[in-house]
């Protein structure tokens, strides 16, 4: 069932990434990690539908945030994040998927992972986690290209500087900030070692991105003893273009 | 590595599609493989989207879970690799939340 929403506001992450919220009068509720899938139609009555994840916390009011990365020859991100304006009306068909969940009543450790956009989906987690109290402590890896390309910066800078449950640790693969201690790189296993918890702890862990991503960050997870049930995973593809 | 040993995604994003036949959400479903015999989530499996439909493989043999096609207004659905699943109608889609 397609709903229609409206978009209410937008901002840009980086330059090419663009936060669009939407208000949906028939949002029935979501949990963190769902996604969404958008369809646009053409005049002529083409249409292509894409997903995309859900980036705010479940919330009563039919406030939907999507973040969307701009893809190179894409049908649809170049109209969500180019040419989107206040007031244009989107069809939606979800929330959709109830694997790749984070659920308030959850109390154990919390281990995100990201690749790249892959951060959108574990921010609704992050975000729903500090919004419904609880006690599950928290921690993300976030492997990114380069500072200017982390989505939620600020955000993100506000709950690892307070009294918070979130550790934050940014991997950075082409470009360091200066005195940055690690080089830049992918993830290695010593990397994700250091940066997570030990699997002693029993961790649920949810890692997001492109495939050959998520591919190597559950296997060092699994690696480090983590049960592969306890390893909850979300690919993009080869490109980041969720098909 | 082949640049196809990575074309898949996970069993998860063919949620909406599978939302449009089913009623409970199937994504989060256990399933068994009829060919090995292993019993995953269908979240877990290895989905491939690149042609006119969707093909779901299993996440440890790569033998054929369920093959979904449309044809105009017409799905033609072929799960003949998944031995059962098991659904949890608690979680219905409409409710989540």
């Amino acid at each position: 069932m397609w709903r229609v929403g409206t978009v209410v506001a937008f901002h840009n992450e980086t330059a090419t990434a663009r936060t669009i919220t939407l208000k949906v009068p028939d949002w029935p509720g979501h949990i963190a990690g769902q996604h969404v899938d958008v369809r646009l139609t053409a005049s002529d009555g083409y249409s292509a539908v894409r997903s995309y994840s859900i980036a705010s916390a479940p919330n009563s009011e039919g406030r939907v945030e999507l973040t969307v990365e701009r893809l190179p020859n894409g049908e649809v991100s170049p109209y969500l994040t180019q040419e989107v304006a206040v007031s244009d009306r989107l069809e939606l068909r979800g929330p959709i998927g109830g694997w790749f969940v984070w659920r308030t009543q959850q109390t154990e450790p919390i281990q995100l992972i990201a690749g790249g956009s892959g951060i959108v989906p574990l921010m609704a987690m992050i975000r729903s986690r500090i919004s419904a109290g609880g006690t599950a402590p928290l921690r993300l890896l976030y492997s990114v290209r380069e500072p200017e390309a982390v989505f939620y910066r600020d955000e993100l800078q506000a709950l690892s500087n307070k009294d918070n449950p979130v550790t934050v640790t940014y991997a950075y693969t082409r470009a360091i900030p200066k005195d940055w201690p690690r080089p830049p790189g992918r993830i290695d296993a010593a990397l994700i070692a250091n940066a997570t918890w030990p699997s002693n702890v029993g961790p649920t862990c949810y890692v997001c991105g492109p495939t050959s991503f998520v591919e190597t960050a559950a296997g060092f997870l699994a690696g480090l003893g983590n049960s592969p049930d306890k390893i909850r995973t979300e690919r993009f593809g080869p490109t980041g273009d969720r098909k | 590595m082949s640049s196809t040993a990575y074309d898949y995604v996970d069993g998860n994003a063919a949620a909406g599609e599978l939302s449009r036949i089913f009623a409970t959400d199937v994504t989060a479903a256990e399933g068994q493989c009829a060919h090995c015999g292993a019993i995953k989530r269908f979240a877990e499996a290895h989905l491939y989207m690149q042609g006119p439909g969707i093909v779901a493989r299993c996440a440890v043999c790569e033998n054929v879970l369920l093959r979904l096609a449309k044809v105009r207004q017409r799905v033609s659905l072929d799960m003949r690799g998944i031995t059962y699943l098991k659904l949890d109608t608690s979680q219905s889609l409409e409710s989540s939340g």
